[in-house]
């Protein structure tokens, strides 16, 4: 039976427009200025090295995450929920904060290798490939442990009750239950690691570096603020869609979201063994604890000191880094509602487009295309906080629609009828219907896309001069001069603007909708 | 008059067809087999659906094109009548101005509607708050606000007890009385459509029937209805 006709209504499809534009219009510069150049042996060395860390930091983050998950999941224990919530933080923690906390343990001048000099070892080096790939553990085993945690805690309580009536051990438990679930949870979680790993950028500026360690993210950057060699960052952008697109599409479509900020507690617990495998259980807590923490702890450490004396640059990178966030999230919030809103009463697939195809991109690639468009009318330069804007709105745009589209079915099917039955439309329905009962996931939202935009290095490391600079920036240029002190006050203000902003939003939201 | 002019209503292989009409203010029990489309008539005539042929008219005006919230009609659903978020009184509100934008008498016409129904004082009330058969009070005083000429009722009081849906049936003919709405409401309980008065339109075999004399029917049911009646 055919639904009500409405009024055409254009707002969404018109937005979706200007999205797919927003994506495709760089894209299409990038394919026109890239197609024919000739890739030398280096980039394909890049290729190698982006494919290779991204497939050992998928597979340590997946395998390490699966004894700490079990531990979580079968282990009831003071400070557990405390430890859930320290594992949610890394997705917020901007890259360029986690690499100054590892420095500060792993480094040169850390506390492991001041340890291992003291006992007559020779000290370990932290650049490099296996630099790279525990940077990335430590930013994606939280992640990876909350998605298999999900996966154990889903279990059916009817299952666990048969297994425990037959009588398994943990042998069986783990043939019959466990191995099965992981069968199917892990393939995903490992890909979906690989596509955040192949487009990482700030990790690899830092501790990559060098003809063998560089992704073709900074080979990009490389080719475009060193050589001024716009064709070949073009080529290069070309590979990263091809490599990166293809894993995102596949991860997106294979995989449910992790689910952050559910209530990941159950009432019939998982069997809890005794004896040595108690043991192991506290030894993989104890140590991702400790492998969490410390860094964090060493940022704080390291940073507060240097607070009362800070560079000059700081504080100014600062308020631009806080107003590109609260401006792409204010956006970037209004076109995922304006997308859900209209996909809720009726799907379509140009709406889908929009809100799916930015994950196929970069950070970078949409970059180096916006410099091919705009450079030709005006000096890049002059429009990097825009620029850097209008890419996290598209960055974060799937991760919003994503959070909302749930929300604005139950709303449709619960109050819908009765919203049009009262003639609720146009503001009245935003300021009476929509905002009040969504005002949670909306909140959440813009709280996740602030952090984001907040912490991110990427699209503004190819535009920026001095004065564009934002915090991020800034903190990874004074990392890359080894003014170490300063680099970890920096990257203190910069974690806290990015949690508070976060907090802000979603505490916001919580309180309007109470 | 409401007019159903050979309303043809398809869904896959469900077909439901009805072509009858009914004079203002008459009071129709709709009743028929689970899954037999008494729902899905309320639907088409508040809005909802749009048949796939046929034409629905009030008053000799067609109702095609005009959108749910500004057909002659207010609607009471199973469930979901009031937004939880608001408060009673701005639920009422609602009734009166989609945008809330009240005026001193809007806010006493709320007060005196509540106060008809029997709510005096709930206003700041959330909807949480109400017991179900206030909840249903609200949502009949709000059809009192609105005053349109035509009340459907699709089974807003199943979930109540006999007694209380007996003083709501009550309430639902007052309400119809001071607004002189014709009233179309979708029952099971042949009890319920006694207690409306009025007539009976039989829903079966992918048909509404026309509206006829409840007393009458029930008291000499034919094959179809005595089956359903059981």
């Amino acid at each position: 039976m055919a639904s009500r006709a409405r009024p055409l209504n254009l707002t969404a499809p018109a937005l979706a427009v200007l999205l797919l534009a927003l994506v495709l219009a760089p894209l299409a510069a990038v394919g026109w200025r890239g197609a024919g150049i000739s890739l030398g042996p280096a980039d394909w060395s890049a290729v190698r090295f982006s494919v290779s860390q991204a497939l050992l930091s998928a597979a340590f983050s997946t395998l390490l995450a699966i004894p700490v998950a079990r531990a979580l999941a079968r282990r009831r224990f003071p400070g557990r929920a405390a430890l859930i919530t320290l594992m949610g933080a890394p997705f917020l923690l901007p890259a360029v904060v986690a690499v100054i906390g590892l420095l500060a343990i792993f480094g040169r001048s850390g506390v492991l290798n001041q340890a291992l000099v003291a006992v007559g070892l020779p000290p370990i080096s932290i650049y490099g490939l296996h630099g790279v790939v525990l940077a990335h553990v430590f930013l994606n085993l939280p992640l990876a442990t909350r998605m298999i945690l999900q996966g154990w805690l889903s279990i059916p309580a009817e299952r666990i009750r048969l297994a425990q009536s037959l009588g398994f051990g943990p042998a069986e438990t783990f043939r019959h239950l466990e191995w099965p679930m992981l069968r199917e949870v892990l393939p995903g979680v490992a890909l979906v690691i690989l596509v955040i790993c192949l487009t990482s950028f700030a990790v690899v500026i830092t501790l990559g570096g060098g003809p063998s360690a560089a992704t073709i993210e900074l080979a990009i950057y490389q080719a475009v603020r060193f050589e001024f060699d716009l064709g070949r960052a073009a080529g290069l952008a070309g590979l990263q869609l091809m490599v990166g697109g293809v894993a995102a599409l596949a991860a997106w479509i294979l995989t449910r979201p992790a689910g952050f900020g559910a209530g990941l507690d159950r009432t019939l617990a998982l069997p809890t063994p005794r004896g040595w495998r108690r043991g192991i259980d506290g030894v993989a807590l104890t140590l991702s604890a400790l492998f969490l923490a410390l860094p964090l702890a060493a940022v704080l450490w390291r940073g507060l000191p240097g607070l009362s004396d800070l560079p000059a640059s700081v504080l100014p990178a600062a308020g631009r880094s806080v107003l590109v966030a609260l401006t792409s999230a204010l956006i970037a919030t209004s076109a995922a509602l304006i997308l859900a809103l209209a996909a809720a009463r009726r799907p379509r697939p140009i709406i889908e487009a929009a809100a799916t195809l930015p994950l196929a991109t970069s950070g970078l690639v949409l970059g180096t295309g916006l410099f091919l468009l705009i450079q030709p009318f005006a000096p890049p330069i002059s429009l990097a906080l825009p620029v850097t804007i209008l890419v996290n709105v598209a960055l974060s745009l799937p991760y919003l629609y994503r959070i909302l589209l749930p929300e604005t079915r139950a709303l449709h099917s619960d109050y819908g009828r009765l919203a049009d039955s009262l003639s609720l439309r146009g503001w009245s329905r935003l300021r009476w219907l929509v905002l009040p009962r969504l005002a949670r996931p909306l909140g959440f939202g813009a709280g996740i896309a602030a952090a984001l935009s907040m912490g991110d290095l990427g699209v503004i490391a190819l535009f920026a001069g001095e004065r564009q600079a934002t915090l991020p920036l800034v903190v990874s240029q004074l990392t890359g001069a080894y003014r170490t002190e300063a680099a970890a006050s920096a990257a203190l203000i910069l974690v806290t603007l990015s949690f508070a902003l976060f907090w802000a939003f979603d505490a916001g939201g919580r309180r309007v909708a109470a | 008059m409401l007019q159903l002019d050979h309303v043809t209503l398809a869904q896959g292989a469900f077909r439901l067809t009805a072509d009858w009409s009914a004079k203002p203010g008459s009071r129709i029990a709709v009743m028929g087999p689970s899954g037999a489309g008494k729902s899905t008539l309320l639907s088409a005539i508040a809005g909802f659906l749009v048949p796939n042929s046929g034409r629905i008219r009030w008053q000799g005006e067609d109702l095609t094109d005009v959108p749910p919230g500004e057909r002659p009609v207010t609607i009471l659903f199973q469930d979901q009548n009031l937004f939880p978020h608001l408060t009673v009184a701005q639920n009422l509100g609602l009734g009166l101005r989609a945008d809330l934008r009240l005026t001193p008498q809007d806010r006493s016409r709320v007060d005196e509607a509540l106060a008809r129904v029997g709510l005096q004082g709930m206003g700041p009330r959330r909807p949480a708050q109400l017991s179900g058969g206030q909840a249903s009070r609200a949502a009949l005083a709000r059809a009192l606000l609105r005053a349109r000429p035509i009340l459907l009722l699709d089974e807003p009081f199943a979930a109540l007890g006999p007694a209380l849906r007996a003083e709501m049936l009550k309430l639902v003919r007052e309400v119809a009385d001071e607004t002189s709405a014709l009233v179309l409401m979708v029952t099971h309980d042949p009890q319920d459509a006694l207690a409306l008065g009025g007539d009976l339109a039989f829903v079966s075999d992918g048909q509404v029937q026309s509206p006829v004399e409840t007393r009458a029917l029930l008291a000499h049911p034919p094959p179809d209805v005595q089956a359903y009646l059981g």
